[in-house]
This record gives C-alpha cells, structure tokens and sequence, in this order.
C-alpha cells in the first residue's frame, strides 16, 4: 500500500467532527503556519512541491497563487471550487463527506498564503447533504476560534462560507464559477483579465480544486519537498482516482503518481479487475472530456512502454494515442459496451450542459448528438462520420470556454480509434449491440 | 395538485435565515444570495418557482425580477412548472448508463404510469432524469429531496416507492433548515 495523503485519515471514526479531527493531528499544519511562518513562506513551500491543479487542467498551484495581484486597494478571494461535475468524477464529493476539516484546514492555509480575509466554497447545488457537513464543520471552527477575526491570536482573520449553484456542470469552469457566485447565469468570462486579476466582484482572485486545497496541510507539516520526492518527474504526490463502469471495485482511490495503470484497474488493492470475467475494450480515464483509449493503448503507449497514471505519461502519444490525466475520473468499459451509444451519451451531456454563449458550442453540441442518435438508431449513413468530425473540429478552440473542446475530443477520439464499430452501425442499420 | 398557491413569503425565521445568508458576502453585493435565496424560496414554495415567487425574492434582494428570471431559467434544479411531493431525479448520465441506468428509469415510468418529465395525477411524484450527479462509483443513481440513493436496482425502488413520505425525500423541505 502507498503512502496516504488525503485519505489516511478516513477509516477513523468520528473524524467529521473538529475534536477527532484534532486528537489525529488535525489544525496542526495550521498552528505551525499562524506561529511560524509568513505568507511567502507558505507560498515557497506549495512552489517546492510542484502540487498541480486536481480539478483537471493540472496547472501548477504554486504558479497559480504567484499570479495573484498585489497591492491593489481590493481585498482578495480564495474560492474552492467545489462543483465537482464531470461525469466519472466523484472524489471531491467522497473528500468532503468524509472529512470537511482537512478542506477547510486546506483553506485557511492557503488563505494564509494568499492574504485572503473571506474564503467560498462553491458546491454543486445538488450535494446540498455535504453543504450542510460542511456548515456544520464551519460551525465548529469559529467556536474553536480557527476561523472569525485574529485567530488564535495570530492577528489573521478569515471568513469562510459555504455557496450552492444551481445545476450546472458549465459553473466548474472558474470564470463561469465566478458569475455564478455573483448571483448571475454561469456564462464563462473572455480572458485575460485572468481571476488572479479581475475575479470575484473584479478582486483578485484564486479558485483552486477541493482535492488541491486538502493536499496543502500535508505539505506543509512535511515540507514541499518531501511532497515532489513522492511520485515521478512532474507529476508528484498522490492523486484520487474516481474509478467506475465495468470494474469490479469501483470507488476512489488514493494513488501514488506513477502507479502503472495496468495495476491500477487489475489490481485487487484498486478497480480488481473487469467485472464478470469480461474483456476490458476502453478506458476514458480523466473525466468524460478527456480522449477515450481502447484496451490497448490505455494499458500501454504506442510506444510499447507500460502507461502509468501521470499527467506525463497518459498524454504520451498526444491526441493521436494519448490521453490526459483530467480529474481522475476513471471510467472503464467492456466488450459488451456499444461505444457508439456511449459516445452519443457523453454528447448528449455536452449539449445540455452548453451555456449557449458562443454559437460553435451551442449549435455544435445539438447537431453531434442528432447525428450521434441517427447512426446509434441505424439511420446513419458513411458521410455521418466524416461529418461528425468536421462539426467537432469546428468547435474545438472557437469557444470561450473549454466546455467547447471538451465535447469535441470524445467524438474525435471515439472516431479515431473505434471508426469500425460506427461503420458496423451504418452497415448493419442498427446497433450491433443492441438486443 | 394540492399545492398551486402562487403568492409566497417567508415567515419570521427563514427572514432570519435571509438576513444571515446576505451578511456572507460583502455590502451592496447580495445578488449573490440569490441561488441560496432560490433554493430556499423553492423548497417552501410548494417545490416550484411562481413568477410571484420570483418576483418576491427580487424584492428582497432588491434586484430587477428579469435578474431573478435569467437565472431560474438557466440552472436547471429550478422548476419553473408545479410538480410533485417528491420528485425523483434519475442520472441518465455514462457511467449510471452502463450501470444500467435507462432500466431503473423504464421500471419507475412503470411503476408510477408516466414519463420521465411527468407528474403523477395525485400529486405526489415527479419523475425526471438528469445529468451526472457525481456519484458514479454507486451507479446506478437517483436523488429525491437533498439525499442521494445510490446502487439502485428494482427492489431498493420498489422499497423507495413504498416509503417515500419520509422528510428527506420531499423537495418541500428547506435545506438551511
């Protein structure tokens, strides 16, 4: 077993509540940091780890909080982005469930780091259950003193609530977020200006991943470095993978970066295999956005060398045969799945979760699934494919957001590698996996 | 429907609970109460937005009601229409659909005798299907009130259907409360 960042904790009993949390070392990184250290202290240490955005993008956070604009009159944010959307995506959900103070220690660190005085938690509307652990949580710590004015006596103060959206995958994207938390429609914003900048009510702003900011009282009791000598090259630390479909375990796991992913979904520490004794065909492996793989190229690259879960590793090969790391959103299916249908699903998805801002999106999403729904039903013809890939093409990059893009690379990446199972449905005029 | 009433205002202690809600965000910016305000309003409106409705917690936000409007219209947890005592919502989404999730939802259009986007004719359920509800290690999914009902198979639906009147399941109840 590898080592525990994020989870070592969960198996304790009672550990929600502030006074467990505590007995098992919790708000000590805190401490350290309110007696300690100053707030380019912090930042430096979250530098050395080289910690990388888990919301999907991966960018680096230390970077991230570097950005933020000093000095400008404005008060600064920090919001957690706790939207968690992407299909196949559920370790935010499982983190916050099961231990809303390590979230919360997470953020007044980093509030620390970034002189924020009122931290958000956006949280998708629909965890309203978490919501309320999370109050609760957020209850206990202004009664402990960890959170109001001068905290401990330290001279820091912060304030941090919680915020529901309303149902909506496009308020994950931080600048849709940010409307959103305004009391608007979750329409992305044109950038630059970046948040770092011009972000919530036009402050200075930060938005980083639940599972970024739990990572930071870690780092911080054993040093950035100590966290970037934990996994490989760039991709360092542990990672939660959010492992379902035709596995026989799902759930999420906490994974060293560099586990190979061959272990990973045979493994019976992790996904222990395929369900039913069936054969793996396709793994879509960091949240529905990312480029499908078939069995083969997501267990290795086309290099022939074994694919390991890091952000290096599962975009090796580019868009021809990789993939990305994403969210860790860990779908696996089998030899009984119709990825046609599968992809006309995804596409579905996209289009009703299109804003509607910028017409490549808008229009392109709703015709992909019309013509994904045609061929899935047996009325496609050949053209339909080649067709489908020029309207993904025409989306990719010609938005505002990455909502755009991240409809265009299952269809491109489904086409690439299954176009056989799309001319067996033209050919056949009907699903062939249909009973 | 037993419950249509189309004017609403909140009683003393959900005003309290308003006037808590706005005091998160700064002076002068309690547009930003409005979702929390929406979901409140919805829950004890009957589980549904009236024009009324809305017009209401614009007045309380003192906002212009088209502000209130282009965002009930755009998040889709708002229902604009009146629905049901219980509304289920069923995740149609990739991994429930492999899970199996167009089974669950044929098997509730059954036993309740409508479609996905109906109301029963006696009020007491809505049935509709939504997107990823981040939870797809437990798929299939469905969530009714704020609790979430996961690893769903015909029995555990069966069994729902049979004791739904539980508090949880009701999207009447308000979650700040």
């Amino acid at each position: 077993m590898g080592i525990r960042i994020l989870t070592a904790q969960m198996h304790i009993e009672g550990i929600q509540q502030l006074d467990v949390y505590r007995r098992h070392g919790g708000y000590e990184a805190f401490r350290k940091v309110l007696n300690a250290m100053s707030p380019p202290a912090v930042l430096e240490e979250v530098k050395l780890s080289t910690l990388r955005g888990r919301g999907g993008a991966g960018f680096p956070t230390g970077m991230k909080w570097s950005f933020l604009a000093k000095n400008t009159g404005k008060p600064a944010y920090l919001i957690c982005n706790a939207d968690e959307s992407e299909p196949g995506t559920f370790k935010d959900r499982y983190l916050m469930e099961k231990n809303p103070h390590l979230l919360l220690e997470g953020m007044m660190i980093s509030a620390f780091a970034l002189e924020a005085a009122t931290a958000y938690i956006y949280i998708r509307g629909e965890l309203f259950y978490v919501h309320q652990i999370l109050e609760r949580a957020i209850g206990e710590a202004y009664a402990a003193g960890l959170l109001g004015k001068n905290i401990l006596g330290s001279g820091f103060s912060l304030d941090i609530h919680c915020h529901p959206g309303g149902g909506a995958y496009i308020c994950g994207e931080e600048t849709a977020l940010i409307e959103s938390l305004e009391g608007k429609r979750g329409n992305p914003r044109i950038k630059p200006p970046f948040p770092a900048v011009s972000g919530l009510w036009d402050c200075p702003t930060v938005v980083n991943n639940v599972e970024t900011l739990a990572a930071v009282p870690w780092i911080i009791q054993n040093g950035g470095k100590a966290y970037a000598a934990i996994g490989v090259w760039k991709s360092t630390g542990t990672k939660l993978m959010s492992a379902c479909g035709h596995i026989r375990k799902p759930g999420v796991y906490e994974v060293e970066m560099g586990l190979p992913v061959e272990e990973f979904i045979y493994s019976d520490e992790y996904c222990g295999g395929i369900r039913n004794g069936n054969q793996l065909k396709a793994v879509v492996a960091g949240g529905s956005s990312v480029p499908i793989l078939p069995a083969a190229l997501i267990l290795k690259t086309a290099k022939g060398e074994a694919r390991l879960i890091t952000y290096e590793s599962l975009s090796e090969g580019g868009f021809e045969s990789g993939t990305m790391l994403g969210s860790g959103g860990f779908i696996v299916m089998d030899h009984t799945t119709c990825i046609v249908k599968n992809l006309w699903n995804f596409t579905r998805f996209y289009h009703h979760e299109s804003c509607g801002q910028c017409s490549p999106c808008r229009e392109g999403t709703g015709w992909m699934e019309k013509v994904l729904h045609r061929i899935e039903t047996g009325h496609g013809k050949m053209e339909d494919i080649d067709l489908l890939s020029d309207v993904a093409k025409n989306i990719e990059g010609n938005t505002i957001c990455p909502l755009g893009d991240a409809a265009a690379w299952p269809v491109r990446s489904t086409i690439r590698h299954f176009r056989q199972e799309f001319e067996d449905h033209v050919n056949q005029k009907r699903c062939p996996f249909s009973k | 429907m037993e419950d249509q009433r189309t004017s609403f205002e909140f009683d003393k202690e959900s005003l309290a609970l308003v006037e808590k809600i706005i005091a998160r965000y700064p002076p002068g910016k309690q547009k930003s109460a409005l979702l929390p305000l929406l979901h409140m309003a919805q829950a004890e409106a009957g589980g549904w937005l009236s024009r009324e409705t809305m017009d209401y917690v614009a007045s309380l936000l003192k906002l212009q009601p088209v502000e209130v409007y282009e965002v009930a219209t755009f998040y889709t947890m708002f229902n604009l229409q009146p629905v049901g005592n219980c509304v289920i919502e069923v995740c149609r989404t990739g991994p429930c659909w492999l899970n199996g999730a167009e089974e669950i939802i044929a098997h509730l259009e059954h036993r309740l005798q409508i479609k996905a986007g109906e109301t029963t004719p006696d009020g007491k359920f809505t049935l509709k299907t939504v997107e990823c509800l981040a939870a797809c290690g437990n798929a299939p999914v469905m969530q009714a009130g704020i609790k979430y009902y996961e690893n769903l198979d015909v029995e555990k639906i069966d069994a729902f259907l049979d004791d739904c009147s539980s508090k949880d399941a009701t999207t009447r109840q308000n979650p700040y409360k």
